[in-house]
């Protein structure tokens, strides 16, 4: 039986892969067997429904969290409280300075630009005639995964020497047009932006798909009303559109923002966090396992958290009052 | 610095766990065994007792299968003298995984550490788990291994780690054609090499410069720039200068480290000599490094600072040797009289008392190991500082002229600076200040300034 334990091969390795996920069924539908019958009273069902999914979230989740909180308040080996030092750090050193200011960056350009570039893609190609085929191409990057988005948007920075054949699409552009090749991804703060901006063309087609769909579910007879009243064209987009896509364009940015915070693919990939471009989630990531550094690196991650908990928050409390309403 | 060179030409991107173990049986059909020609003495593990039916487990960052099957087919000979099984396990996260592992109480038998730094921090976090080097396998490294090599296996004076594997860093690829077309000689002190330098660059056209550099390395951008401050270290410093300086005794923005920086900077940030084929000084911090030294090939650049491993990059049908289309001559120092050498290698410690493991570490400390594992190593990249290694039991010319370099009695070795390290500034502010010292032309002071205040306190 030494296979089941040290899978060898392909084959070996899928027979496992069945025989655990079967294992784990057939425990859950014992489990969910015993506590669904009749006369038991009532907590055993409610334990038994729950209790898994409470425990694995209380294993997986929680002990792990509440872990970095403490941590975040230790030395780098975990024998010493050191108070705030660790968040002193980060306020405190310029490197780390340097990666607050472009997390905020950002945060507040990637949700808003994204969010608004898909709405105004989204009313100017609803109900044209090549409106299947517009919204495809700006939702394809969507389906991309971030590595391999920034792995194609790296090819289209790439810089060669001036007299050297070009091989990124950008330099080859401006060489055409008689400009000097630029090193896009290497003088701060351009490079930020060269990063937000392949984001925003990650996002936009999320923004698009969603917003897009809220403006189908306009009711006609609101946006035929508005006709009879004449209004038309920007009027339309500020007076009926907007007010009426309100909760999805609240929902599209914060799912953006969320996102964004957590964008450790793009810095990674395109830079490593190099010439002055990381943010925290890159950041968390090197102190943590790079450098050794678990302290700073579980400071930033209850940084991250302090920071993403208002905008879930919010969204939650969106989601509820929309709820209401109907 | 702080990967091991295998991995550093596969790149650190997958971070995927390969895990391929070795059963008694199957050495046998690997095909491995058909290289060994090298008889070796079964009765040297008598003294360990019957192993037969054990098993050690080894644990390291070596992980694609072209890498780590040499190493496998290397234990066969001791597999059929003892009777144990050694399993191999390859992660190319060790780095990452060791110290989890360690943690957890769930350390390998063997694990093959790519850097004493991270060796030293283990011995002295899970003391009560790591197990010294036993006495045979002590005996054979003060027999067939120099002294620096013993130093970097001990922490805080007790021996931990045996040696199994080196490499050497003070090379300069260059195209012996071109060379011999120009008329240049193999520089033998610095000063040649700079003037062979200022020739070049006087004569260069176009995209062509006399160096050709590239540091960026993903995660670990930045390190092939700490390789070359390191050796201009080991040229304006003494050695034990070298050493105060790896431990932080003598501080990093001291004027003696300063200089080193500043003389690595005479050619890395000198626009007239850099950067050959591939643009101006900036683009040294995003030219990969796997790619850096290509340049060569075309003519555009003439010289290559790079380690020993650095052949494996060359690509298909380029011929390294001293009459093929590539070469490496050994990074002159002032005087032909010195003759520092920059290096690394890896260490193997124990996590389990047991005979069997005594045993398995006496084999990698002997001659026997060495030489074996050269010939089940056919295409090179390999090779180890033990004395009795036969040269011709390595399969490439670069593989024997570093061995050469190593066995030279004038020879003082010092091991890569940044695997020594704390990995704070090793595997941290030594890459991304050196990154931002060529990117954005930041003055050699203010790195030197940010790094030292980033050393940890502990």
């Amino acid at each position: 039986m030494e296979w089941l334990l040290k899978p060898d091969g392909a084959g070996q390795e899928f027979l496992v892969m069945i025989i655990a996920i079967a294992l784990f069924a057939s425990v859950m539908a014992l489990v969910l067997f015993l506590t669904d019958r009749p006369n038991m009273p009532r907590w055993v069902p409610i334990v038994g429904y729950l209790g898994p999914a409470v425990a694995l979230i209380g294993f997986g989740l929680l002990f792990p969290a509440l872990t970095t909180v403490v941590n975040s308040f230790q030395n780098r080996t975990k024998d010493a409280f050191v108070g705030l030092d660790n968040y002193a750090e980060i306020f405190t050193n310029p490197e780390f300075i340097r990666v607050l200011v472009n997390t905020a960056l950002w945060m507040v350009l990637v949700p808003l630009v994204s969010t608004a570039l898909g709405l105004v893609y989204a009313v100017l190609v609803d109900r044209i005639r090549m409106e299947k085929v517009a919204k495809t191409l700006i939702f394809l990057p969507m389906a991309i995964s971030m590595v391999g988005a920034s792995i194609i948007w790296k090819f289209v920075y790439e810089y060669k020497p001036p007299g050297v054949d070009q091989i990124g699409l950008l330099n080859q552009l401006l060489v055409t047009f008689g400009a000097e090749p630029q090193q896009f991804l290497l003088d701060p703060p351009g490079n930020t932006f060269a990063l937000i901006f392949v984001m925003i063309w990650i996002q936009t087609g999320f923004a698009m798909t969603v917003l897009s769909a809220a403006i189908k579910a306009i009711p006609d007879d609101i946006v035929e009303a508005a006709q009879i009243d004449g209004v038309s064209g920007i009027k339309m987009f500020v007076y009926i559109t907007m007010p009426s896509v309100r909760p999805a364009i609240i929902v599209v940015l914060t799912t953006i923002a969320m996102a964004t915070l957590k964008a450790f693919d793009v810095v990674y990939t395109m830079t490593g966090g190099n010439f002055q471009t990381s943010v925290i989630a890159n950041e968390f990531f090197t102190q943590s396992f790079v450098r050794q550094q678990p302290h700073i690196g579980a400071a930033l991650a209850v940084l991250l958290f302090v920071i993403v908990s208002p905008i879930v928050i919010y969204n939650v409390r969106n989601m509820r009052i929309s709820e209401g309403e109907r | 610095m702080s990967k091991l060179p295998l991995r550093k030409i596969l790149g650190g991107t997958a971070a995927t766990a390969m895990v391929f173990s070795l059963a008694a049986c199957s050495s046998e059909d690997s095909g491995g065994n058909d290289l060994i020609t090298y008889e070796i003495d079964c009765t040297q593990f008598e003294e360990f007792g019957d192993l037969s039916g054990t098993t050690v487990t080894v644990y390291s960052s070596i992980a694609s299968e072209s890498e780590a099957q040499p190493h496998v087919d290397s234990f066969a000979p001791f597999e059929e003298c003892t009777g144990v099984d050694v399993e191999w396990e390859g992660n190319r996260d060790f780095e990452a995984q060791m110290p989890i592992r360690a943690a957890a109480g769930n350390a390998p038998d063997i694990a093959y550490f790519p850097q004493p730094g991270l060796m030293g921090s283990i011995v002295r976090d899970y003391n009560d788990q790591v197990v010294p080097v036993g006495p045979t396998a002590e005996a054979n490294i003060d027999q067939y291994y120099s002294e620096a090599f013993k130093a970097y296996g001990t922490v805080d004076g007790t021996l931990y780690g045996v040696p199994v594997g080196a490499n050497v860093k003070s090379f300069v690829w260059y195209s012996p054609s071109m060379f011999a077309e120009a008329g240049y000689e193999i520089p033998t002190t610095w000063d040649e090499l700079m003037t062979i330098t200022e020739d070049i660059a006087a004569n260069a056209e176009g995209v062509e410069k006399p160096w050709c550099a590239g540091i960026e390395s993903g995660g670990a951008t930045g390190w092939p720039a700490t390789d070359w401050v390191e050796d201009m270290m080991l040229r304006t410093a003494t050695p034990e200068q070298y050493d105060q300086w790896v431990t932080n005794e003598l501080a990093f923005n001291d004027p003696v480290v300063i200089e080193a920086i500043d003389k690595a900077g005479s050619i890395l940030k000198n626009p007239d000599y850099v950067n050959g084929g591939l643009g101006n000084v900036a683009t040294i911090a995003t030219a990969p490094f796997t790619d850096a030294g290509l340049p060569i090939l075309d003519g555009q650049c003439w010289m290559h600072r790079q380690a020993s491993f650095y052949q494996a990059n060359w690509g298909e049908g380029v011929t390294v040797a001293e009459d093929g289309d590539v070469w490496a001559f050994y990074l002159p120092a002032d005087s032909v009289d010195e003759h520092p050498v920059l290096g690394a290698g890896e260490f193997a410690t124990a996590f389990r008392d047991a005979p069997e493991v005594h045993a398995f570490q006496a084999y990698l400390t002997s001659p026997d190991w060495s030489n074996i594992k050269g010939q089940t190593t056919p295409n090179g990249g390999w090779l180890s500082a033990n004395t009795e290694l036969d040269p011709a039991n390595l399969t490439k010319p670069i593989d024997q002229l570093s061995y050469e370099i190593l066995a030279d009695p004038a020879t003082v070795f010092r091991f890569d600076g940044s695997d020594l390290m704390p990995s704070a500034v090793g595997a941290g502010t030594f890459w991304t200040e050196m990154t931002s010292w060529i990117a954005n032309d930041k003055s050699t002071q203010d790195v030197a300034d940010a790094i030292q205040d980033s050393w940890p306190s502990e």
